[in-house]
């Protein structure tokens, strides 16, 4: 019983994710994001229609190959398709597919480190440009300073937070930077698990700074 | 044009003659994909064959009432690119499920075939500033700012012309 997504990623980070420009762990928040919602999926397809578009209208697209490039590929294929390594495809009621192949199981495989108050995280394995980490925060409790340098997203898996006038359940994701100054609180009703993805402490110099600075006005 | 017809013929028959003619149109665009997006020659000729051939050994993976032909080997482009270039993994949404129907419905790929042509058209007829960073958005990872050193525009119009250049396209395919 999914509820109504109603906070969403932005098309320019869409659009990057289609394009193959973002960081490995925002990438990963969009995976998981888009596992949970067919309007940004739908986005993300028509992004990738856009870049099938974009390859054929290549400027450039004159660069020509080395002669005997199509006798290399006929070679190569007549070598055989090379093996896809098949993930296990599990199941888990808060993990989407993206999530559990980085946990490497479900949720009871996560390996949770304890920051203080019941806080406890666990960061994912990514490329350095950026950071995944799980985060999971007891019903009722602010979310602990973790540390807005760059550009944050987080995105609610299980239970739901308020900041200010919003509220985030599952599968919505809330985007915000290092001026933006707020104290999400965890819902009474359930632990909170969220999946939060930061650009700090090394700066990501590409779309999102800049994107996040339209958040900032909110 | 359409090369639907062609990847059916690579996939049922292993026709080598319609896979010379996606190759001839399609591997000097991914190569020039790859060299816009920071590979040197014959590393971008290299990843282009690999393409290439994965469109061969996948055929049977190809929904053209998902994808048209170009947006399949882009999509393939884009993932070797990451691996190949950026030496990232790249995290795929969870599958819907729908997967591969065994002769998916014909009115399904006319319409998704005719809604990309829709926005080839649409990107060819944008004014050449909006194409252009259409396109840079999609070649290497070029921010925003750098985008305006290159063409000496003020940020605030880049973006206000990403936004524009995007309701375009979104109108055009509706
Ligand atoms: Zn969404």
């Amino acid at each position: 019983m999914e509820q109504k997504i109603k906070h969403h990623l932005t098309d320019e980070v869409l659009m990057a994710y289609a394009a193959g420009t973002l960081p490995e762990a925002f990438n990963l928040m969009v995976a998981t994001h888009v596992s949970l919602c067919d309007e940004c999926r739908a986005a993300v397809e028509s992004y990738d229609t856009l870049g099938g578009e974009v390859l054929d209208q290549t400027p450039g697209n004159d660069v020509s190959l080395t002669p005997g490039s199509f006798a290399a590929t006929m070679a190569l294929i007549a070598g055989g398709a090379p093996d896809t390594i098949r993930t296990t495809r599990g199941r888990d009621t808060v993990l989407p597919q993206p999530l559990l192949e980085y946990v490497g199981g479900g949720l009871d495989n996560v390996k949770w480190r304890s920051v203080g108050m019941g806080v406890k995280q666990a960061i994912l394995p990514t490329s350095k440009d950026a950071s995944a980490r799980l985060l999971y925060i007891p019903a009722g409790m602010a979310m602990p300073d973790h540390g807005h340098h760059g550009t944050e997203m987080t995105m609610v898996l299980q239970g739901a937070f308020q900041d200010d006038d919003d509220y985030f359940a599952r599968g919505d994701v809330e985007v915000a930077n290092s001026d933006l100054h707020h104290t999400p609180v965890a819902d009474i009703h359930e632990d909170c698990i969220c999946l939060a993805v930061t650009d700090a402490p090394l700066r990501f110099e590409g779309l999102l700074p800049k994107i996040a600075q339209r958040f900032a006005r909110i | 044009m359409l090369w639907v017809d062609h990847m059916i013929r690579i996939r049922d028959d292993q026709d080598q003659a319609a896979f010379a003619d996606l190759f001839d149109h399609f591997a000097p665009r991914v190569k020039g994909f790859l060299m816009k997006s920071g590979a040197d020659a014959s590393l971008a000729e290299e990843c282009a064959q690999e393409v290439m051939a994965t469109c061969w050994h996948k055929a049977h993976m190809f929904d053209p009432a998902r994808a048209s032909v170009a947006t399949w080997i882009f999509t393939i482009a884009r993932n070797r690119k990451i691996d190949v270039l950026r030496k990232q993994r790249r995290p795929e949404p969870e599958d819907l499920g729908w997967g591969p129907e065994d002769e998916p419905d014909q009115a399904d790929v006319m319409a998704l075939q005719q809604e990309s042509e829709q926005l080839g058209r649409a990107i060819s007829e944008l004014p050449p500033a909006q194409r252009e960073l259409i396109q840079k958005a999609y070649f290497g990872d070029l921010s925003h700012s750098e985008i305006a050193d290159q063409t000496g525009l003020p940020l605030g119009t880049i973006k206000s012309r990403i936004r524009l250049a995007l309701e375009r396209l979104r109108h055009a395919m509706k």
